[in-house]
């Protein structure tokens, strides 16, 4: 059985004078989260944008639960844009329930379950209240609520959690993850790093309208290991170049307030965790290791910043 | 629910309920009914109070002559001009009407002095009888005697009857039907106007206010594009119908409790936009000739026809109107599309004076044929009778008009809503209509 929800094949766009998407291919699992990547300007709305059939691709097919797109779709998807943005003369409750209706949900059902929603983000009295007289935090939550309200599928995000506030960013999380765990799939496109880590089980990283990296973020890391370990060793007493095993350099020396020392050590081979820990023991008497991952964060600048210097393009998580 | 009478209902519902549209409501036929009655109150309560106008007359050619009316007190005077005058400054009279020596033996001005702006009343009044005076001297020096002129005068009346296919004969009355044709006119250019750029202003809060994306992922473009234009539509539709109502009902009132104070003739020469001293004679035959009039034009094809080009003029445009709004970010930008979107608009409107002058004309003919002036000159042309092929080709071609206009805006339309912070050209215009 297919477990692919959402399935884009060498998705081109082109504007006037650039291109937005090059043969993009993204393939997000049913019950994942999904998150596509990339600088500004890189790609990710255009792509999200003929997921939802805003714009239609020059080329390149997408398929939703492996049929093409198509008119009904629009009902299975849930989309929140990157600019937020309600009727502003019009009272919450109405227009959440017009919304509603125009996702095709029937309109008492959409009654009992919008009273669900402002009763669990704690905004039933927002409801006879006019958008304009809502800050811009509170505009979020409506429109988090009317996006989600019709129980699609697919969710979209793009951007979710820019202009939320800590606590309803956290609020916002709980929410991605419930859902998901409810059924629903979800794809956002963010440059939060953070909230990649925390979220996603895939992602997609996209420069310049091209996909330049793919997979679960476990794999990723992995692929992109520098070999750098961390080490909190007791009572050395040699210098701590001498016990460096061989191919190694020293990184970062400090030494913290229980007299203990921390090194940063990277091999410029492959090296296993365990031989490293082998090579050591004889010299040092070691309270902590650990390998270190980089972060998304510092695989997603390396790319971009590789990409942009050579101008050569990796599909391929290796160095 | 289909998605596209969602959306009209949402325009419609939100439009109806505004405070604006609300007090529109109100004030429109208070406006109306006001320039219909206003006339005649000024009319009944003009000239009060009665005039003393003094008369010194140098040359003594007038002693007499002056008869005073209702409103104007005439006396004759003596003395010189200077103590006159000062007498005029005292409040002795309210004016002086000073009559010169004349150079010549022709007196050719006078004089009309007064404290106030002088009555325009009286200055007629004193010019005519001066002028007849003095044309009278003529006349009996070059030996003719003013009453054989007076009986030659004759007043002739020309009734126009125009002779159709079948050889019927029906009188026209062509003031009646320039300003039939002018009023409906009027309401077709300024519903255009009015409720097009409604549509507009609709299209482009939808793009600053960013819910356009959230819209067209529920709906396509082109649904969304047509629920705000016949919203709107029904919007105008019932703010016209509760004008006319409203009107009609405050007119009913008025002229009710008036009716004691107001002639039947004030009113009805008000209504006909005449002069208000007609005599009881003369509105019976007016009373008649109304009915004479209503019985020779085609109230019901007016009607329908009214209807027709009053949406189809109004679909065609409100249709290139959402194009605008969708191609610009703000309101000040919509400048450059607005002109020639609006011109053909403005042409139609100010050429409609000519075409009454020839409603048969080939001006006439092809403006009411070309859809983006037909709404406008069909309307002024039909009082007057308009062959029913060109109206139903002028009927075709203004369908299929609106078809096109509709198709090229809607084009124009989904790539727009979706483009920010670009400076809009025709070329790209042009180019979005010709994506796929």
């Amino acid at each position: 059985m297919n477990n692919i929800a959402l399935e884009a094949e060498k998705v081109v766009k082109r504007y006037a004078n650039h291109l937005a998407l090059n043969e993009v291919s993204i393939s997000v699992p049913k019950q994942s989260i999904f998150g596509l990547l990339g600088p500004n300007g890189a790609g990710k709305t255009s792509l999200i944008r003929i997921i939802n059939q805003i714009t239609a691709p020059d080329k390149g097919i997408v398929r939703l639960n492996g049929e093409p797109l198509n008119q009904n779709h629009s009902e299975l998807i849930g989309y929140l844009p990157e600019e937020r943005g309600l009727y502003k003369k019009m009272k919450v409750g109405e227009q959440a329930l017009y919304l509603a209706q125009l996702k095709g949900v029937d309109k008492t059902e959409a009654q009992h379950r919008l009273k669900q929603w402002f009763e669990r983000f704690e905004i039933a009295g927002w409801w006879n209240r006019k958008v304009e007289e809502l800050s811009k935090g509170m505009q979020q939550k409506i429109q988090f609520i009317i996006t989600v309200i019709h129980e699609p599928q697919l969710l979209i995000f793009d951007e979710p959690f820019s202009g939320f506030d800590p606590v309803n960013v956290n609020l916002l999380k709980a929410e991605i993850l419930r859902l998901r765990n409810q059924g629903a799939t979800i794809l956002f496109s963010t440059h939060n790093m953070e909230s990649v880590e925390e979220l996603c089980d895939h992602i997609a990283l996209i420069n310049s309208g091209e996909k330049i990296l793919d997979g679960t973020v476990e794999e990723i890391k992995r692929g992109y290991r520098s070999h750098t370990f961390e080490l909190q060793l007791a009572n050395l007493h040699d210098s701590a170049q001498a016990i460096l095993p061989d191919g190694f350099r020293l990184l970062d020396e400090k030494t913290n307030s229980f007299g203990e020392t921390l090194l940063r050590i990277q091999s410029q081979q492959v090296v296993e965790p365990n031989d490293v820990l082998a090579a050591l023991l004889p010299k040092a008497s070691i309270i902590g290791f650990k390998e270190v991952l980089p972060s998304m964060n510092d695989i997603f600048i390396k790319l971009v910043q590789q990409q942009k210097n050579s101008g050569t393009r990796s599909t391929t998580p290796h160095e | 629910m289909n998605k596209t009478l969602l959306i009209l209902q949402r325009e419609y519902l939100t439009r109806v309920r505004k405070k604006s549209f609300i007090v529109m409501t109100f004030l429109g036929p208070l406006l109306m009914a006001a320039l219909m009655v206003v006339p005649v109150i000024l009319a009944t309560v003009q000239d009060v109070g009665k005039k003393n106008v003094a008369i010194l007359d140098e040359t003594g050619w007038f002693t007499g002559k002056f008869e005073s009316t209702e409103n104007i007190l005439f006396s004759e005077v003596e003395g010189s001009l200077a103590d006159n005058k000062k007498k005029v400054n005292d409040g002795l009279f309210d004016a002086l009407l000073y009559i010169p020596l004349p150079e010549f033996n022709v007196p050719a001005n006078a004089e009309l002095i007064s404290a106030k702006q002088a009555s325009p009343t009286v200055k007629s009044l004193a010019r005519n009888i001066i002028k007849t005076e003095i044309e009278n001297r003529k006349l009996l020096a070059a030996g003719i005697d003013p009453q054989v002129i007076r009986e030659s005068k004759t007043t002739v009346n020309i009734v126009s009857i125009r002779l159709d296919e079948t050889g019927s004969e029906t009188k026209s009355y062509d003031e009646v039907k320039i300003a039939l044709g002018f009023i409906s006119a009027i309401v077709v250019y300024f519903f255009i106007f009015l409720f097009g750029s409604q549509v507009m202003r609709g299209v482009i809060e939808e793009k600053t206010n960013r819910i356009i994306e959230v819209m067209v992922s529920s709906v396509k473009p082109f649904q969304l594009m047509m629920g705000k234009i016949t919203g709107i539509a029904l919007v105008g539709l019932t703010q016209f119908l509760l004008w006319v109502a409203l009107t009609f009902l405050l007119y009913g009132v008025f002229t009710f409790a008036f009716d004691d104070s107001l002639q039947p003739s004030a009113v009805q020469g008000s209504l006909m936009q005449q002069s208000i001293d007609v005599t009881p004679t003369e509105t019976q035959m007016m009373v008649s000739e109304i009915h004479d009039i209503i019985s020779t034009i085609n109230f019901p094809l007016i009607l329908f026809s009214f209807a027709f080009y009053f949406l189809g003029g109004y679909l065609l445009y409100a249709a290139l109107f959402a194009a605008i709004g969708s191609a610009v970010d703000n309101e000040a930008d919509t400048q450059q599309f607005m002109l020639p979107v609006s011109l053909p608009l403005i042409l139609g409107f100010v050429v409609s004076n000519f075409v009454t002058n020839n409603p048969d004309g080939p001006l006439a003919l092809w403006l009411s044929l070309i859809p983006f002036t037909s709404p406008i000159i069909m309307m002024v042309r039909l009082p007057f009778g308009v062959p029913y092929h060109e109206l139903i080709l002028s009927i075709g071609l203004l369908i299929s008009g609106f078809i096109l206009t509709t198709w090229l805006a809607a084009k124009i339309y989904r790539t727009g809503i979706l483009m920010y912070g670009k400076k809009i050209t025709y070329g790209e215009l042009w180019k979005w209509i010709r994506y796929k």
